[in-house]
């Protein structure tokens, strides 16, 4: 492979699938992560960057119903994916009931984490809607939080489990 | 949620748990981090670091990079316009290394370029020519070496004298040598800015930062502005922890902005956090405590040597503290500390949640337990034997006046019921020390338990004139409904201010609708976010503007009305949800009839007490108010391999009184993960003054899975001279849940662990 001399040698067109929307991306470096390409070409920085390394999850996104982290996923290589980032969570703009309850149990404080957080706590309980909390803690464990000590989401996907069983 | 409604008649006032005016935005992703700023036809900026702890720069080449396609400018040292050096408390930090560097990640140039990718590239293609130099990396050793800076090695000393140390010995003494490791507040928003020219030689800063005016200040100078040229406004901060209170990227991106004439982001990757910004002092500690043969404490001794890297930082204050709260909360009638601040090659380090109190809290806790073990007392007994009372006096000699807790804070965190074991012995594996790796062996799993104590100040110390200001401005909006706008440029960080501001308006005010401008430096000074200090300063900023309002109000309704306010006995009119009553004749005047259309608007500057410098004793009045908590930590521990697993941590804890519980609730629980972290994982390893770990793939932090249980009595006993009594709750959980984890994990396996983190080999190999 041959070092290019200017980002702009390898530029590309393309098309990306997000939130149920169809996205051009013009001209856009090919080395550009799925994660760039959301928050700075495409106007969705709900995705968030804290390590860009794929260690914290605050960049969580669905990718064909699979969680990943967009800073790990190339935007060119996901043209043929159905993306869902939390912009595309709630209904026209209404809070989603995992939303509601980072709100009602005080789970949000800088809330650089919690975007990522929502959208991974979605999945986990779409798939595992009755898992226990050691099952939580695990599958929350890929998403760092330095503000809360997780108590508080803990409590807030508890608040989700009770409500959604109709307890 | 309590749904308390206020003396004034509205809803979300304080002592309630009011929710966030920021937690929607936050939730769906649409709130504005300074990470997400953008500005149409910006450049992207980046920072070219050395790569050597300590070198002389023999020249620096930046032609190459100059030509890349889509840079537009490469800076340097020569092109600083200002003041060349920056700095919290001394401009001794180079704002781009000149000659030498004196730390790996020194700032040395800064390009400025069309993309990131040809920012990155440009910076990779300038050419330094370092001549590296044997780094200075001990801080003891500092002492008698040749100066790393034109300011000396010896950022402070302190040395505390306090009674007659030199003429009591106890029945019984313990010594020992403790160390503390450099830990990283990592927070998750790295740093990033925006700057954009006026077009006027003047610029506006949109930055995460913990503190405005000490940037714009910072900024000016290195500039060649004035103050009323650079502008900064607070744009959303992903967590701070200490880590903002120093200046990294503003003046360089501001720089590029000017020189560019266009708008600039500087944004950092996480291996450049690590680099971008100060740690909290490694520490080594020797200490020797004295007591009588019944535990009461004769004498404490120690030496402090706190590594402060290789700019000063706000080293001096945290060497203050760590000399001042070196005893614990207990009374000591006799005390020698010596404190030393030092410089050298390593990363500079600074404020961190906790600010000195953190280092020693490990060490004397550490003592108090080697003390009991002597005595054969028990280690919560000896505590509360000690533990310091109001009117007692702490080792710098000061008296303490409001309010201390200690007792009741150790009660509350022992008597809460410790972990339920389950009758089937079923543990989920998970759970065991070693988490996913699933390695530990239930049978040789051992618990301990062990508590701690600390304590420390509110605010800034040492005769420094803190203060805040607040506006709050009240009008009738276009639907009738009365709104009460708050202008701070206090910055929220995370931690909840900006729901104090709004339930203290309602409070005072009656207001229900409360909204907030954004923070930025139109205002006057609101302090730095940290020591604690904004519930009580810039709190007690946003109550004196509500009580110039209602002032404002009542004269304007007294004239009104005929009724003299001047010369009454006592207040003859009262604000509530529904107006202005006059508490005899029975007439009200709704808020909404007062104001009309001639908004009240009024701006309060709120000063703390005065404080005192510490003599050359160490002894005076330097602090305004003192805070305390209380944790016992439950950890189970696989011996063989070293593993740890914190299960349960109980705490008591000093507020004073809690504005919003749920928030305070928060804040104990995120200070906890922090004091964990520093226990059992969290170290920024260094060899050579070089970082090791620059990331969070080898800098581990605490998950949902180490994170233990965590069980709180809030202590509310309101703190005199304090708006509301409360008293700030961000650092006392990060004090003394490490120690009371350390202790439960000597409790676990009888070694006499003297050093944090704690590492698996410092267990399976001892």
């Amino acid at each position: 492979m041959t070092e290019l001399d200017t980002v702009g040698d390898a530029s590309v067109s393309y098309g990306l699938r997000i939130n149920g929307r169809d996205r051009a991306v013009q001209a856009g470096w090919l080395g550009e992560s799925l994660l760039y390409v959301l928050r700075e070409r495409l106007g969705l920085p709900g995705a968030k960057n804290a390590c860009e390394q794929g260690e914290c999850g605050s960049c969580s996104v669905l990718l064909d119903d699979v969680l990943v982290c967009a800073c790990c996923v190339l935007a060119a290589d996901a043209t043929d994916s159905d993306i869902r980032t939390v912009e595309g969570l709630g209904d026209g703009g209404r809070l989603t009931d995992v939303q509601r309850a980072f709100l009602d149990e005080g789970a949000v404080q800088c809330g650089f984490c919690t975007p990522g957080l929502v959208i991974a706590i979605h999945d986990l309980l779409d798939r595992r809607p009755d898992a226990d909390e050691s099952t939580v803690r695990e599958a929350i464990s890929g998403n760092l939080c330095r503000c809360t000590g997780y108590g508080r989401i803990l409590a807030a996907v508890a608040a989700v489990q009770r409500e959604r069983s109709g307890d | 949620m309590t749904d308390v409604t206020t003396t004034r008649g509205v809803g979300g006032g304080v002592g309630t748990d009011a929710g966030r005016p920021d937690g929607v935005p936050k939730v769906q992703g649409r709130f504005g981090f300074s990470s997400d700023a953008f500005a149409e036809g910006m450049l992207w900026g980046r920072t070219l670091r050395s790569p050597h702890p300590s070198a002389r720069i023999h020249g620096i080449d930046t032609s190459t990079a100059e030509q890349i396609d889509g840079v537009e400018v490469v800076l340097t040292a020569a092109d600083v316009p200002g003041t060349p050096t920056f700095g919290l408390e001394h401009a001794d930090q180079p704002v781009f290394a000149a000659d030498v560097v004196r730390y790996q990640g020194e700032p040395v140039a800064a390009v400025a370029a069309d993309h990131p990718e040809t920012a990155r590239r440009a910076a990779e293609a300038i050419v330094v020519d370092y001549g590296p130099v044997e780094p200075l990396v001990d801080a003891e050793a500092a002492l008698d070496a040749d100066p790393i800076h034109p300011d000396g090695n010896v950022v402070r000393h302190i040395r505390i004298v306090h009674g007659s140390p030199d003429d009591v010995t106890g029945d019984v003494v313990v010594e020992c040598e403790y160390e503390v490791g450099m830990q990283d507040q990592a927070f998750m928003g790295p740093e990033s800015g925006l700057a954009i020219p006026d077009g006027a030689g003047g610029v506006d800063l949109y930055i995460s930062t913990q503190w405005l005016h000490v940037d714009r200040d910072q900024v000016a100078a290195c500039l060649a502005l004035d103050p009323e040229q650079v502008r900064l406004t607070l744009s959303g901060v992903g967590g701070a922890f200490g880590a903002r209170e120093d200046v990294s990227l503003q003046v360089h991106v501001c720089l590029l902005a000017l020189r560019t004439g266009r708008p600039v982001k500087m944004l950092y990757s996480r291996e450049e956090s690590f680099f971008g910004h100060v740690h909290r002092h490694p520490a080594r500690m020797r200490y020797r405590h004295h007591a009588d043969r019944d535990g009461s404490l004769v004498k404490v001794e120690a030496s402090l040597w706190f590594d402060g890297g290789a700019y000063a930082s706000s080293s001096t204050a945290v060497i203050s503290n760590a000399c001042s709260f070196a005893a614990g909360p207990y009374r000591v009638p006799h005390a020698r500390v010596e404190g030393w601040a030092m410089r050298t090659n390593n990363p500079p380090c600074g404020a961190m949640r906790g600010f000195g109190s953190v280092q020693v809290c490990f060490a004397h806790e550490a003592q108090m337990d080697k003390l009991a073990a002597a005595l054969d007392i028990d280690p919560v007994d000896l505590r509360l034997r000690n533990a310091l009372e109001p009117g007692d006096r702490i080792i710098t000699g000061q008296r303490i006046t409001g309010v201390a807790p200690v007792r009741e804070c150790i009660r509350a965190a022992v008597d809460l019921p410790l972990p339920t074991v389950d009758a089937d012995g079923n543990v989920a594996p998970v759970t065991l020390p070693g988490g996913t790796g699933r390695t530990a062996d239930a049978e040789h799993v051992r618990r301990g338990v062990g508590i701690a104590v600390g304590f420390k100040n509110l605010m800034y110390s040492e005769g420094f004139d803190d203060f805040s200001t607040a506006s709050v401005r009240v009008e009738v909006g276009p639907d009738d409904e009365v709104t009460a706008t708050v202008h701070s440029a206090a910055a929220e960080v995370g931690q909840g201010f900006v729901t104090l501001a709004q339930q203290i308006v309602r409070s005072e005010l009656g207001v229900q609708r409360v909204q907030l401008r954004p923070a930025d430096t139109v205002i006057g000074s609101a302090g730095s976010t940290s020591a604690s200090r904004q519930t009580w300063m810039s709190g007690g900023a946003v109550q004196g503007a509500c009580d110039d309002v209602r002032r404002a109000v009542y004269e304007r309704v007294a004239e009104r009305r005929g009724v003299a306010l001047a010369g009454a006995r006592r207040e003859v009119l009262r604000l509530d949800a529904h107006g202005i009553h006059h508490v005899d004749q029975g007439w009200v005047v709704p808020l909404a009839e007062a104001i009309g259309d001639e908004p009240v608007e009024a701006t309060h500057e709120f000063h703390h007490a005065n404080t005192e410098p510490l003599d050359e004793d160490g002894q005076g009045d330097a602090h305004v108010s003192f805070v305390f908590a209380a944790h016992r930590a439950v950890v189970d521990v696989d011996p063989e391999l070293g593993l740890v697993r914190v299960h349960q941590i109980t705490t008591g804890q000093d507020v004073g009184r809690a504005l919003n519980p749920r928030q305070v609730i928060g804040q104990i629980e995120g200070g906890i993960a922090q004091g964990v972290g520093l226990a059992v994982m969290e170290e920024i390893v260094l060899d050579g003054g070089r970082i090791r770990n620059p990331s969070f793939t080898d800098y581990l932090i605490p998950t949902a899975l180490d994170m233990p249980v965590v069980d709180a009595t809030l202590i509310e006993q309101p703190e005199p001279g304090a708006p509301f009594g409360a008293k700030g709750v961000g650092e006392p959980p990060t004090i003394s849940s490490t120690p009371a984890v350390v202790a439960a994990i000597r409790a676990a396996t009888g070694i006499d662990l003297r050093r944090v983190p704690v590492r698996p080999d410092d267990i399976a190999l001892a």
